[in-house]
């Protein structure tokens, strides 16, 4: 069984308590179909379990499959940087379908965040690295595919329905 | 079935197409470390799926001087065209005449189904095999186990 050999730290993004009995990980990819459908599944959980759950996001872009996808997770990072990521987070899933550079740039305008210094960041690719660094933890991991969860440091093998996760999480938490 | 060839086991030499006018046989790559990748067939309908994942991950494997090879019963025109569509930089190996034939030298055929396990295999630069790996059915099983059986090879 695949262990999260990366431990979840401050570099992280994540939402919930550090205390929380479970911690949900997710690698993923903004250009990832089957992400997009796990997206409205995490935030029901997040619903369902309050403060017994935290959630962390890795990102794990198929860049040969998913020609937008670094572009997107570098944009997420940049966000970040403005304490801005989860909304970037959320507004990239909400729009998947349309991903393009300008979408990335309207996401931002929409975030009241420089698009310019955005396009400078993708350009010099300034958050290429920490993008890399998630993917390489992910690949350490075992993460096989997209989206890859961990429950508790454990890669969750089944599938990622809303009751078959929050099975996995409720057994998580005993 | 059969158990899969394990560490220690000279890897059984094979000569197989790579494209319609191209064939690879296992002892050109001596000298150099090589992963065997069997998988079932082409097209599986996952993104992130196996192959689209080394694919990925193909750099890291280049850091050990390894060379990887997909290997399927699919045959060349199957691959070509699957590896033009996922955009994959490494061979695919067709097991397709006679079908299989060098998924049973290495233990990894499936008897009934007509195709391979998802198996893997570190042969190092000797031609031995290093390590090997039996995924469950229907798990793909990543790179993390790739990447450590290169590590452990000898310098």
């Amino acid at each position: 069984m695949a262990k999260l050999k990366v431990p979840v730290g401050p570099a992280d993004h994540a939402q919930g308590p550090a205390d929380a009995p479970v911690t949900l990980v997710e690698y993923g990819d903004y250009e990832c179909p089957h992400c997009g459908y796990a997206h409205p599944i995490v935030k029901a959980l997040q619903k369902k379990f309050g403060n017994q759950l935290r959630f962390v996001f890795r990102n794990f872009p198929l860049r040969e499959i998913h020609p937008n996808a670094e572009a997107a997770a570098e944009t997420a990072e940049f966000a970040a940087t403005h304490d801005k990521f989860w909304e970037m987070h959320d507004l990239i899933y909400e729009n998947q379908q349309d991903l393009s550079d300008e979408l990335l740039s309207d996401l931002a305008k929409r975030l009241k965040l420089d698009a310019r210094e955005l396009a400078r960041a993708l350009e010099t690719g300034e958050f290429a690295e920490r993008v890399q660094k998630d993917f390489s933890g992910g690949v350490r991991s075992g993460v096989n595919g997209t989206p890859t969860f961990f429950i508790n440091g454990q890669r969750h093998d089944a599938d990622f329905e809303l009751d078959t996760l929050g099975r996995a999480i409720s057994e998580a938490a005993v | 079935m059969s158990k899969i060839l394990p560490a220690g086991t000279p890897a059984p030499d094979f000569t197989l197409h790579v494209t319609p006018d191209q064939t690879l046989s296992l002892k050109e790559l001596r000298g150099r470390p090589v992963i065997l990748a069997f998988y079932p067939a082409d097209w599986s309908p996952v993104c992130g799926d196996q192959m689209a994942l080394y694919n990925e991950v193909l750099s890291e494997f280049h850091r050990f001087n390894a060379e990887l090879l997909g290997i399927s019963v699919d045959g060349v025109w199957c691959h070509a065209a699957f590896a033009r569509d996922r955009n994959l930089h490494f061979p695919l190996l067709a097991d397709f005449e006679p079908k299989g034939a060098v998924a049973k030298f290495y233990q990894v055929f499936r008897d009934g189904d007509g195709f391979s396990e998802r198996a893997l295999f570190v042969i190092d630069k000797n031609g031995t095999i290093a390590w090997s790996y039996v995924s469950p059915v229907g798990v793909n099983p990543g790179a993390d186990g790739i990447l450590e059986a290169l590590e452990n090879l000898p310098k």
